[in-house]
């Protein structure tokens, strides 16, 4: 009966022009072209096995998931999805769980498919998942747990607009499996109206009153009402459109939140201290990671730990020990001094980094790095919705190199600044950016490197030659 | 606020609702580059149920997403009247993107909605399922020259001129109004409506002194723009044309 079942499987496929191989026959050949891949040193082989076996065999992905005993978590969102993964991920390494994940941040379908093929018998999958790409791998992975994070404007290129990406979620979460754990961020109200539709939910948000800041930044999305498209108000904002919000005309407000972190105290460049409660009683985290983004990743990781079972206490211990994700508010030793990378590709991660800068109380040396390849999106305009002018006030900057592809773009985001007489030094070449930022700060001086995605890769490349860190594939 | 100088008040409509693709770069470009040379720029920012100002010298509505550029389509129509008075007057409206839409008779979003338009402009608007994204290359002409204008097109409309306009660029590279025709923007007398942001007047500083060159002649002020120094706009003006694929 099975093998009749499996050739008419087989007719169906060859009619369909689908070819689809036997799982073993497309895994060795996809396995085998990623060790040829690194071999040739094309790269860090994290996409393409992943690729080839989809092509080989379309439904290889769906096969591994649901062979994995504990199920598959999906996280998902604009900002922080490698950073939330990576503390995730530490917690069910101390609960002694094998785990599968795309750790190496390639958040696509064959990143994903990369992963299980790699990964042989885990005990539960932790898949970071790119927005756009959430509804396949959904379809794709029957998930346990999905993780919904927050929706930013961002490489809007590639995305199409918000709202589309926004009607995607919403689709998901009216498809998802009613046993599927939705975790959700109760502060953005756009994630927020999708995710409390679902009956198995669990919401997450901040609210240490002396976070709040007064006004919404210039990039804020999602200001309006979903429901009744009036203008939300706020009780207290977080970054840019999160916060405790409602809305005065329809009464449409955010969830009561089953996690909160109710006080956050920031620890400079270093990290923070942050008090959770929760339904199973109260969780104190001590992260090495700065600033409110991370303490948002921090919550949704926790939220999300406690969703798979795993105990407070193994909890807090594991975030205690993880250190910061690749490019993410990594320090590395340069000679005397000392370099600090803050990734960001969208306005409301780069304005929460000039937050962070901007609490420094050395002086400022900043490397602000721009590249246009599809990873870091290729429409720069969203430079302009950042809030650089911050960096401009008072006397703080001492030295500004603008680097990466679009370096002269950077240049006239700051001829055009208001207070706009700043100095700066233009050095596209990525070794180039690097050495005139080195010298601009002088010994024993701190160097903050702001790149987009790709930018930070080359930056990483410029150190890695000078043997100063090692290469990023071998960072997993 | 010193009153002598010769200002160009710009009217900028809806800047809370149509300000997705980095609007407020090219109201900078516009304060920056009359500042340099001693020139003024006064802003009044009209938002949703607020009255539009009939003696400005330039209008600028920006882009939006879909959902904001529905809630603006309905509050603008029936208050345009002191917008088309000063464009008639010679006063100088700038629409990018979603802006842009707006200044035709209608727009028709893909799920068959009909948004009706300003008509300042005499072209129509269909969304289509598929977008149109990516660098853009024009050749321009106004006031007698030609030049190369860059920028990033992201759009599902599908524009199609009527005789009442003439369009605002040629494509050299990239998409256009629907992607068929050959052809970018509209252009009307001192109006002109584009899908290029980037946002637009950064790299294209020629454009810019033009439309501020229209702007103070209707303000009456009769001043010559000196030329500035634009090393840094070119360069990344030719960035982004090698980006779009064209060697210069």
């Amino acid at each position: 009966m099975t093998a009749h079942i499996r050739w008419t499987e087989r007719i169906d496929d060859c009619l369909m022009k689908r070819p689809s191989l036997p799982h073993w026959l497309a895994a060795a050949v996809a396995r085998t072209a990623g060790r040829l891949s690194r071999l040739l040193g094309r790269g860090g082989g994290t996409t393409l096995p992943g690729l080839l076996l989809n092509r080989l065999r379309p439904q290889a992905t769906e096969e591994m998931a649901r062979a994995v005993p504990n199920g598959v978590i999906l996280l998902s969102g604009t900002n922080g999805k490698t950073t939330t993964a990576r503390l995730v991920r530490a917690a069910l390494d101390e609960s002694g769980a094998r785990v599968v994940a795309n750790t190496a941040g390639s958040n696509l379908e064959r990143g994903v498919a990369t992963a299980l093929l790699n990964t042989p018998e885990p005990d539960i999958a932790l898949f970071e998942v790119d927005e756009a790409a959430l509804p396949t791998l959904v379809q794709q992975t029957h998930p346990r747990v999905v993780v919904l994070m927050n929706l930013f404007r961002d490489q809007l290129d590639r995305y199409g607009e918000l709202e589309h990406l926004a009607q995607k979620w919403r689709s998901v979460v009216a498809d998802l499996d009613p046993d599927t754990i939705l975790v959700y961020n109760a502060d953005d109200p756009g994630v927020a109206e999708i995710g409390a539709e679902h009956p198995n939910s669990v919401a997450y948000g901040i609210e240490d009153p002396h976070l709040g800041r007064e006004t919404l930044p210039h990039a804020a999305d999602n200001t309006n009402c979903r429901r009744c498209d009036s203008p939300l108000h706020y009780q207290m904002i977080t970054i840019g459109h999160l916060g405790q919000w409602a809305c005065p005309a329809c009464g449409l407000i955010r969830p009561q939140p089953d996690l909160i972190a109710s006080n956050v105290e920031f620890e400079g460049m270093d990290g923070q201290q942050i008090a959770m409660s929760t339904a199973s009683g109260p969780i104190d985290v001590s992260l090495r990671l700065p600033g409110l983004p991370n303490a948002y990743n921090a919550v949704a990781a926790v939220a999300t730990a406690i969703a798979v079972g795993i105990t407070p206490t193994t909890i807090s211990a594991a975030l205690a020990e993880r250190g910061a994700a690749f490019g993410r508010a990594e320090h590395i030793n340069v000679g005397t001094r000392r370099v600090t990378t803050l990734l960001a590709k969208n306005p409301a991660g780069a304005n929460e980094n000039i937050r962070m800068v901007l609490n420094e109380t050395h002086p400022l040396h900043l490397l602000l790095l721009l590249n246009d390849r599809t990873a870091d999106g290729q429409d720069v305009s969203w430079i302009w919705d950042v809030d650089y002018e911050l960096l401009l006030e008072g006397d703080r900057l001492k030295s500004l190199t603008l680097g990466g592809t679009r370096a002269h773009d950077l240049a006239l985001r700051f001829r055009y600044a208001v207070g706009g007489t700043t100095d700066f030094s233009v050095r596209p070449e990525p070794a180039a950016s690097f050495e005139t930022a080195m010298a601009a700060c002088g010994a024993g001086g701190r160097v903050y490197v702001l790149p987009t995605y790709t930018a930070m890769l080359d930056f990483r490349r410029v150190l890695a030659d000078r043997g100063l860190v090692p290469e990023f594939w071998e960072d997993e | 606020m010193s009153e002598s100088r010769p200002t160009v008040r710009l009217g900028h409509l809806y800047p809370d609702h149509l300000n997705i693709y980095a609007d407020r770069g090219n109201i900078a470009v516009f304060r920056r580059r009359l500042e340099w040379r001693g020139l003024a720029l006064e802003v009044v920012e009209t938002g949703l149920g607020d009255e539009i100002p009939a003696d400005c010298n330039l209008y600028y509505l920006g882009g939006g997403q879909d959902r904001d550029q529905l809630l603006v389509a309905e509050d603008l129509v029936g208050k345009v009247a002191p917008l088309r008075q000063a464009a008639d007057g010679g006063a100088v409206v700038l629409a990018v993107c979603g802006g842009y839409q707006l200044m035709g008779h209608s727009y028709v979003t893909a799920d068959g909605k009909k948004m009706r338009g300003t008509s300042l402009l005499d072209l129509e608007t269909a969304a289509s399922h598929d977008r149109l994204i990516g660098d853009v290359v024009l050749s321009v002409n106004l006031d007698g020259h030609t030049n190369t204008v860059v920028g990033y097109e992201n759009h599902a409309g599908r524009t199609r001129l009527g005789p009442g306009c003439t369009p605002f660029g040629r494509v050299d590279k990239g998409h256009g109004n629907n992607g068929q025709d050959g052809f970018e923007g509209a252009l009307s007398g001192r109006r002109i409506g584009t899908y290029l942001h980037g946002p637009l007047l950064p790299k294209n500083p020629w454009l810019a002194d033009i439309l501020l060159r229209w702007a103070l002649d209707h303000a009456g002020a009769a001043v010559e723009l000196e030329p500035l120094d634009d090393t840094l706009e070119q360069a990344a003006h030719a960035t982004a044309a090698a980006r779009a694929g064209l060697k210069r």
